[in-house]
């Protein structure tokens, strides 16, 4: 077996003092002090001074330290949170940026699902982009020609070709963008979240193809937040956190370690002063946590176990009739539920009234409720026909991973926002 | 696969990187494909579609014919004054044509440049040699001006014409190299450009003619590449003029010098593209 990608102490800084005054796109005072500079800094690169890459409070590292080999023919998969330094990783493979330290060989042409439709210009028809695309790719164009009735057919828009794509739905551009790429056959290929666009048969098709893909025997870097696509697509992966590898296992204990060590985290809202209209008194939000079955606070939770979710508020003053609630809706903006804290009867009696202090609401949402997805979770507190004294419609949001949960097993995508364990019956009738 | 692919080696960038001009003759086509697409969607949606290639020179030569040549009466070399500017217009258009698309070419190809390796020359290259289509066009017009005139054009010097526009070419391409990068950092450049084009038209012999300029700044003068274009353009099509002498190689040499270092600027700075853009 030969080593397509063999990755050496690889690390990546970026200052962000510097990135800062950049982003500013600086002004011409800049321009000229820095110009003034330049036999400073000529100097400084003469002699071996160069600042380059020289760690100061005002950098971080985007990657550090990240080794792996990768064998011809080999899916791996790429999971961490985001952040975590797997854009940076994609990005040196595919030489958009360059390392800091460390080096990688590849061996082989890379081409990443994650320039989708890059250089598709709205204007020119969909024949013109197919060649535009392909030679921003690195096809050439006998090789586009050959490839060009295929891309055609698997994006479905034959009778369009000659059409400019601006005048194309969402859905036409997105085959049509992921056709080429998709048959640009590099030796290695970078699948970087493209599955998480388009409709349910898009992605059965990108799934599709992607699997045609690894059964040539080439090799695949498929990056995803969606863990049952990881574990369908990849028998191995590696974790990635804050810059760092920290394990690579088949995909299953890979998996299991990512979503049990917490660091799907960033589920947590913290509401600071200035967030909070003064409207809002004497009620004053604290945090809203999203935890998983172990308690640990997660982003990312399994749609087979319980998840529970905590908001924690102050009150300056005692309020009557106070209810604390969530709305729990799709990224699409469409609801699943609502629920109140004193929606039970006998809650409702007790907490009547509430005193001044500091208080935490929790709810305990049941295993098998979320279908594969991001969900959004909203926040109110008022008091019926009274008062609302405050309302996030948006606070959280965290992502349901289906792995095991029910159906599964057909690797197809399920309608709706909830997907529950039925408890069905066959019954043999004659 | 048929062919043995290529090992790459990534490693952190050390002083200034070599050219690699082979990634950019691999990638050759692509440079033909900008240039098809720019000249395709540029004009698209306009009404006047690819007149504008000819009205605006022509515009600025009626501009010119009237303020310099009918009010300030400047000397034309002895050929109607509206020929003589026009010809400087040619390869002073396709300059700051090349200057402002190519100076916005990195920056409005950015979602290209953050997800993709290519070579990034491929995008000022481009853009400067996608005014030859624009140039060609407006070039008709100085035919048609020559025969309403009645100018005969100067048949033993014009198979130079083409060396004149590769300098042309050539300094355009140096100076965008520079504008190119700097504004990947800096959008002053946005802002800069129309002085610059403006200042270096005054110091161009586009609208008077180089003859006015006296004798102890004739070296300085000829540091301006554009200069020896101008120049060029008119002794080539017209004959007008002393015809390329001595200060034709100092602009040759600057302009050169422009190229070289801007390709090195360039490439230099291109390791961060992808970060600062």
């Amino acid at each position: 077996m030969t080593t397509a990608i063999s990755v050496k102490n690889l690390g990546k800084q970026y200052k962000i003092g510097a990135a800062q005054t950049r982003f500013k796109y600086g002004m011409f005072r800049e321009v000229l002090v820095e110009a003034a500079m330049t036999p400073v800094r000529i100097y400084k690169a003469l002699t071996g001074k160069a600042s380059r890459g020289v760690s100061n409070s005002s950098s971080f590292w985007a990657l550090k330290d990240v080794s792996f080999d990768l064998e011809e023919g080999k899916v791996l998969g790429v999971v961490g949170r985001n952040g975590a330094g797997k854009s940076t990783l994609l990005k040196i493979l595919s030489r958009v940026t360059e390392p800091t330290t460390g080096e990688v060989t590849v061996r082989g042409r890379v081409g990443s699902l994650l320039e989708v439709g890059t250089g598709f210009h709205p204007e020119l028809t969909g024949r013109e982009n197919i060649y535009m695309n392909g030679a921003i790719l690195g096809m050439k164009r006998a090789e586009i020609d050959s490839k060009f009735d295929e891309i055609v057919e698997f994006a479905e828009v034959s009778q369009f070709i000659d059409t400019p794509v601006k005048r194309y739905s969402s859905g036409m551009y997105l085959r049509l963008a992921f056709g080429v790429a998709a048959h640009l056959e590099p030796e290695i290929l970078i699948v970087d979240e493209v599955l998480a666009v388009g409709d349910a048969e898009f992605q059965r098709k990108c799934l599709g193809k992607m699997g045609d893909v690894a059964q040539q025997g080439r090799t695949v870097l498929f990056v995803s937040h969606n863990m049952s696509a990881i574990l369908r697509l990849t028998q191995e992966a590696i974790v990635l956190n804050k810059g760092q590898l920290l394990m690579r296992a088949p995909t299953q204990e890979a998996v299991d370690f990512y979503l049990s060590s917490g660091q799907a985290q960033a589920g947590e809202r913290i509401w600071d002063a200035e967030d909070v209209p003064a409207s809002s008194k004497p009620f004053t939000p604290i945090s809203l946590r999203i935890k998983d079955k172990n308690g640990n606070v997660a982003d990312t939770i399994r749609s087979t176990e319980s998840v529970r979710i905590e908001f924690e508020y102050q009150l300056d003053a005692p309020i009557t009739g106070l209810r604390v609630g969530i709305y729990l809706g799709t990224m699409r903006g469409e609801y699943v539920f609502n629920s109140f804290d004193t929606d039970a009867p006998e809650m409702f009696d007790k907490f009547d009234s509430r005193k001044a202090g500091r208080y935490v609401s929790r709810a305990e949402i049941p295993a098998d409720m979320f279908n594969e997805g991001r969900y959004s979770v909203g926040v109110n507190a008022s008091s019926f026909g009274v008062r609302r004294y405050f309302m996030d419609e948006n606070a959280i949001a965290f992502n349901v991973d289906i792995s095991g949960a029910p159906g599964t097993q057909w690797g197809e995508p399920r309608v709706g926002a909830v997907r529950p364990r039925l408890n069905w019956e066959i019954e043999k009738l004659g | 696969m048929t062919h043995e692919p290529v090992t790459v080696y990534i490693k952190p960038p050390k002083g200034f990187a070599a050219l690699n001009l082979r990634d950019l003759w691999l990638y050759r086509e692509l440079i033909y494909f900008m240039i098809w697409r720019d000249i395709k969607v540029r004009y698209k949606q306009t009404l006047l579609g690819a007149l504008w290639a000819i009205i605006q020179p022509v515009l600025t030569m009626l501009v010119f014919t009237f303020l310099f040549g009918k009010i300030a009466k400047m000397p034309s070399d002895g050929v109607p004054y509206p020929i003589f500017s026009y010809t400087a217009l040619l390869p002073w258009g396709l300059f700051v044509a090349a200057l402002n698309q190519a100076s916005r070419s990195l920056t409005s190809n950015h979602n290209m440049i953050t997800k993709i390796y290519f070579p990034r020359l491929v995008l000022p290259m481009a853009s400067v040699l996608g005014g030859l289509v624009d140039f060609a066009i407006a070039f008709l017009v100085l035919i048609g001006l020559m025969f309403y005139y009645q100018v005969s054009p100067a048949w033993a010097s014009m198979w130079t014409l083409p060396f004149f526009l590769l300098l042309a070419i050539i300094t355009a391409l140096g100076v965008a190299l520079w504008l190119s990068a700097i504004n990947v950092q800096y959008r002053d450049v946005n802002y800069a450009l129309p002085f610059l084009t403006q200042f270096w038209m005054f110091i161009t012999p586009v609208a008077y003619s180089s003859s006015v300029v006296s004798e102890k700044w004739q070296l300085a003068y000829s540091m301006n590449p554009m200069a020896g274009v101008v120049n060029g353009f008119r002794w080539a099509l017209l004959g007008s003029g002393n015809g390329p002498d001595a200060s034709l190689w100092t602009s040759i040499a600057v302009s050169f010098l422009i190229l070289i270092s801007g390709l090195f600027y360039f490439k230099n700075m291109e390791k961060t593209f992808a970060d600062t853009i």
